[in-house]
């Protein structure tokens, strides 16, 4: 491949045309979409497809690096955020600044027009590409770590110790002081034992009333006296006002009760 | 199809990116255009690097890389931060300043 005579290849100008509408698509629905989650889910297919075209672009370790660190460690990052923040926090429509939106569309339409006259008037010169062909090519990794390693050894240190002191500053902003001393289950026993006259009951609360007509979380037990426990009943259903009234009276039962049992006997002596 | 497609689509991109810096609320979807504004001019300059047939185009790329990294463990922690203490991740609530 002489250099004057570089041409991109007519599979890389149908993968560009294939990859290229859909990259601008993800990236709108960055704009337009609500949830923060599927804002988060077209970068990441943004990232990858950019990796495919690095990789297009005879820089195939810098694809290989994009998919690790933006979509393997970065984007993971933002979803753990999203998670911590909670999934919900859409935006808020209300505008503080008024007109912003229009004023930041127009902002943003006049940075897309000011770069493409840019790139429209620029004289680029005629491409030679990389001669990432051969093995020998200056486009495979070997190279690219000679420039790195040779050229700016001083800027990879000096990355290394901003990687370092970013991983130490994430620590120290994300670290919460314990305000109050730390709970065990002891300490929270004898915190009930100690507010014992206070109304604290130790033992398991009775469990609903099972009957057959309605089953029977939402019904009341009955207490030996034939009263209804409300406690039996779970706190939120309480609250809600879905608790359903305990179907018989005292006497009721009792009856019914004394029903079936004596009943019992004459009954099957019929059937027989 | 001429090489000079890949910048025009880097300008795109970047000018999307711009865009939802400027009319987002969310701070963590703010952040996330500035990732792909910095993804754009990382293919810009994989296509210069290739048009010049220089490889440090792509060194540059990758510095860009790793320091959008770094930014983005500090830009999260401060995002977490501030949601603890205000319990919203809106830049609209981050006035405390204000006059």
């Amino acid at each position: 491949m002489t250099p004057t005579g570089f041409e991109i290849s007519g599979g890389e100008t149908v993968l560009f045309w294939v990859i290229a509408p859909l990259m601008v698509l993800a990236a709108l629905g960055l704009l337009f979409v609500k949830r923060a989650v599927h804002a988060a889910m077209c970068l990441v297919f943004v990232m990858v497809s950019m990796a495919i075209l690095y990789i297009a672009q005879e820089a195939p370790f810098l694809g290989v690096v994009q998919v690790v660190v933006y979509t393997g460690a970065v984007m993971m990052l933002f979803l753990f955020v999203l998670m911590l923040v909670g999934v919900d926090a859409s935006d808020s429509l209300t505008e503080t600044i008024r007109g912003q939106r229009w004023i930041g569309l127009l902002i943003g339409i006049g940075l897309a027009a000011i770069l493409g006259g840019v790139v429209a008037n620029a004289a680029f010169p005629p491409a030679r590409g990389l001669e990432g062909g051969d093995p020998g090519g200056v486009a495979n990794p070997q190279a690219l770590a000679r420039v790195l390693f040779g050229d700016y050894v001083l800027a990879m240190e000096a990355v290394g110790v901003l990687l370092v002191t970013a991983a130490v500053g994430a620590l120290v902003l994300t670290h919460r002081r314990r305000l109050a001393p730390k709970q065990t289950q002891e300490s929270v026993a004898e915190a009930r034992i100690k507010a014992l006259p206070d109304g604290v009951i130790l033992t398991p609360l009775p469990s609903p009333g099972v009957y057959a007509r309605s089953n029977a979380m939402d019904t009341p037990a009955l207490g030996p006296d034939g009263e209804q426990v409300p406690q039996s009943v779970s706190r939120v259903l309480r609250i809600r006002g879905q608790e359903r009234p305990a179907p018989p009276g005292p006497a009721v039962v009792s009856t019914s009760s004394t029903r079936g049992t004596t009943g019992s006997a004459p009954e099957s002596e019929k059937d027989a | 199809m001429d090489i000079t497609n890949y910048v025009v689509l880097a300008a795109v991109l970047f000018a999307i990116g711009a865009t939802t810096v400027l009319l987002r609320r969310n701070a963590i979807v703010v952040f996330m255009g500035v990732e792909l504004m910095l993804n754009a001019t990382n293919l810009a300059f994989v296509t210069f690097a290739r048009m010049h047939g220089d490889l440090t185009g792509q060194v540059l790329a990758f510095f860009v890389m790793v320091v959008a990294a770094a930014e983005v463990v500090v830009g999260l922690a401060i995002i977490v931060t501030i949601f603890r203490t205000r319990r919203s991740a809106s830049v609209d609530d981050v006035n405390l300043l204000r006059g």
